[in-house]
């Protein structure tokens, strides 16, 4: 038989058509490839905030001068205080702390203005709810901030002059100027994304087909292992592409999150992704009896994939063995494909190693995956 | 020319629990040939090994000439298996699980659609082929399951209590099909539980908690036990062998 004709006659043809059909009438994936990318987006891309802004806070301003309400509209200025209420005792700022009215209460001591006014060091007191580290790291840098602005200007008062400082270190954020966390987290929304529906949906698919006995039909067929799983992957491929189109054109629309770099290569370099996780889906498919438990040990996949690849927890911060967990899913590499090519406007030299480690995956779990499905039914 | 089916000894366990014990069985070409057994006798584990779905855990077995340990690949290509789940697909329509099944075997080329809507029309199924085989009822299932077993026109037809939940019309329609297909040379495997099935076939095994207790046309069955009826074969033979274990 020629190559020609063993190619036509090659049983995967019959099996991906068949999978089209059925993929087409199945609203479920439809709705996988459309509803769930749009709803993830705007979960993580909103609610994922980890630059702290806005803590409420109260005053309780026992100086009642021009410098304490300008101390006050100073540390409002730097974004991260807004004043939610006036309070008029020390048990009053408790109160509002306990119930959880207020983040940081700024107490201002009645001698405040005096001791300003004499050229002595001045002092003010801000409390902190500091039972959220972030909340504590922002509150610090922001009162830092409001503290150096308010010497500055008293200072510029006294000698008529601004002070000039013996050191300026100048800090340039490139990449996210502005620090949002929607520049951060919306590429990474696409990672997580095809980790979790497409190792669900393939995994589920196979078992499905176990359960309701049609794979026990294909099995006696002269259909081989290859041709079943290619057959199964393929359209899950095209499945992955449209999930990531969709965040990618919502992420720019709702969150302005830029594409500095190739929208090909990016294209080009999420293929080895997709197939690495479609590989997991197969291998839990190859291992799981029901749906059920294939939809438990995929979702089971998703907790290290969420907070050890670097998603929304920097690596660096993280314990080693954590990080080498990290180093052994697919999706740790991804992200810095994808911020790199979105963010950074990398080619594709800067992430050839990671670009090697996919296609590393890929290979070794689908291969895994074919070679543990017997074509029997035991 | 080699039997359909030979088996020496063909055994399978499953831990401790043996399924299939020694079994002896030879099945001749074009033959009608019946497997009978209660629940749990090992019939759906015989066919199982003989259409390669499992390894035989001891003995031999050829089916259609080739040996199921090595040849398995080869066996597929020549045989058709209908199980109790029919193995459609119920969210493709009748012609399209038709399509499917029939090119998975490589029924291909520009007579493809002749060739499967004379095998529609032949077995009554041309009405529905846009129906999706999910809202057939029973019979209809059953014979758009038989439809897609035999487009490839296989030598060989396995299958595996085909008429479990089927009215009596279907049934009797179904066999129907299965005689003309025998004439046609195709050699078919069958287990049952209704007796009157049973009777249909040319030659008939029994089965008892995992080993073959008679074989022989249901005439001579009826005789060498000296029974009525193959139904009052069963329950006697069924009765002795439980007394024995």
């Amino acid at each position: 038989m020629s190559f020609r004709e063993r190619l036509r006659r090659w049983p995967f043809w019959p099996m991906l058509w068949k999978e089209f059909i059925q993929m087409r009438r199945d609203r479920i994936t439809f709705g996988m490839m459309t509803v769930l990318p749009a709803v993830q987006l705007l979960l993580f891309g909103y609610a994922i905030q980890t630059d702290v802004r806005n803590l409420p806070m109260v005053v309780y301003d026992q100086s009642r001068s021009a410098e304490s309400r300008l101390l006050a509209e100073t540390l409002v200025n730097t974004d991260v205080f807004v004043i939610v209420g006036e309070v008029a005792s020390d048990a009053a700022v408790r109160v509002a702390i306990e119930r959880g009215d207020a983040r940081a209460a700024l107490v201002i001591p009645p001698d405040y203005a005096r001791q300003i006014a004499q050229g002595a060091p001045a002092t003010a007191q801000l409390i902190v709810d500091a039972a959220d580290p972030q909340t504590a790291g922002a509150a610090l840098s922001g009162s830092q901030l409001a503290a150096q602005a308010r010497g500055v200007a008293i200072l510029t008062e006294r000698i008529g002059a601004a002070p000039v400082s013996p050191v300026d270190l100048r800090v340039r954020p490139w990449y996210n100027p502005s620090q949002r966390s929607a520049v951060f987290i919306v590429p990474g929304v696409i990672g997580i994304l095809l980790t979790l529906t497409l190792t669900i949906i393939t995994s589920t698919a196979i078992v499905r087909e176990r359960e309701r006995g049609t794979l026990e039909q294909l099995v006696v067929t002269p259909i081989d292992k290859t041709s079943l799983m290619l057959g199964k992957l393929v359209p899950f491929v095209l499945v992955g592409y449209v999930q990531m189109t969709v965040v990618l054109a919502l992420g720019r629309l709702i969150f302005d999150v830029p594409m500095r770099g190739s929208l090909p290569l990016l294209y080009a370099l999420t293929l080895p992704f997709i197939l690495a996780s479609l590989g997991v889906g197969l291998l839990v498919s190859t291992v799981a009896r029901t749906q059920g438990q294939a939809f438990q040990l995929s979702f089971f996949f998703m907790l290290p994939n969420i907070l050890l690849s670097g998603y929304i927890f920097p690596r660096e911060a993280m314990p080693e063995p954590a990080q080498w967990i990290g180093l052994a899913l697919p999706l740790t590499y991804y992200l810095e494909i994808l911020r790199g090519i979105m963010l950074k406007g990398i080619g594709v030299l800067p992430v050839a190693g990671e670009v090697a480690a996919l296609v590393v995956f890929a290979v070794a779990l689908v291969a895994v995956s074919v070679r543990r499905f017997h074509k029997t039914i035991e | 020319m080699p039997a359909a089916v030979e088996t020496l000894g063909l055994t399978r366990r499953f831990g401790d629990f043996v399924a299939v014990q020694g079994l002896d069985l030879t099945i001749r070409r074009g033959e009608v040939f019946g497997l009978l057994g209660p629940n749990g006798s090992g019939k759906t584990t015989t066919i199982r090994m003989l259409t390669g779905l499992l390894p035989p855990s001891g003995g031999r077995a050829t089916v259609v000439g080739h040996d199921v340990a090595t040849g398995s690949e080869r066996i597929r290509r020549a045989i058709g298996y209908m199980s109790q789940r029919y193995g459609l697909y119920d969210d493709l329509t009748v012609a399209e699980n038709l399509r499917f099944y029939s090119s998975v075997y490589g029924v291909l080329g520009p007579t493809r659609r002749a060739v499967l809507d004379a095998h529609l029309e032949s077995l009554g199924l041309s009405a529905r082929r846009d129906q999706l085989a999910g809202t057939l009822s029973g019979g209809w299932k059953q014979r758009l399951a038989l439809a897609c077993a035999t487009a490839h026109k296989p030598e060989m037809l396995f299958l595996d209590e085909p008429t479990a939940g089927v009215d009596p019309a279907a049934r009797r329609a179904f066999w129907e099909t299965i005689y003309a297909m025998a004439r046609g040379g195709t050699t078919i495997l069958v287990t049952t539980h209704y007796m009157d099935e049973a009777q249909r076939c040319q030659r008939l095994a029994f089965l008892s908690r995992g080993h073959l207790i008679g074989v022989g046309t249901p005439d001579e069955i009826t005789r060498q036990f000296n029974q009525p009826t193959i139904e009052d074969v069963f329950i006697a033979l069924q009765q002795a062998d439980e007394a024995r274990a």
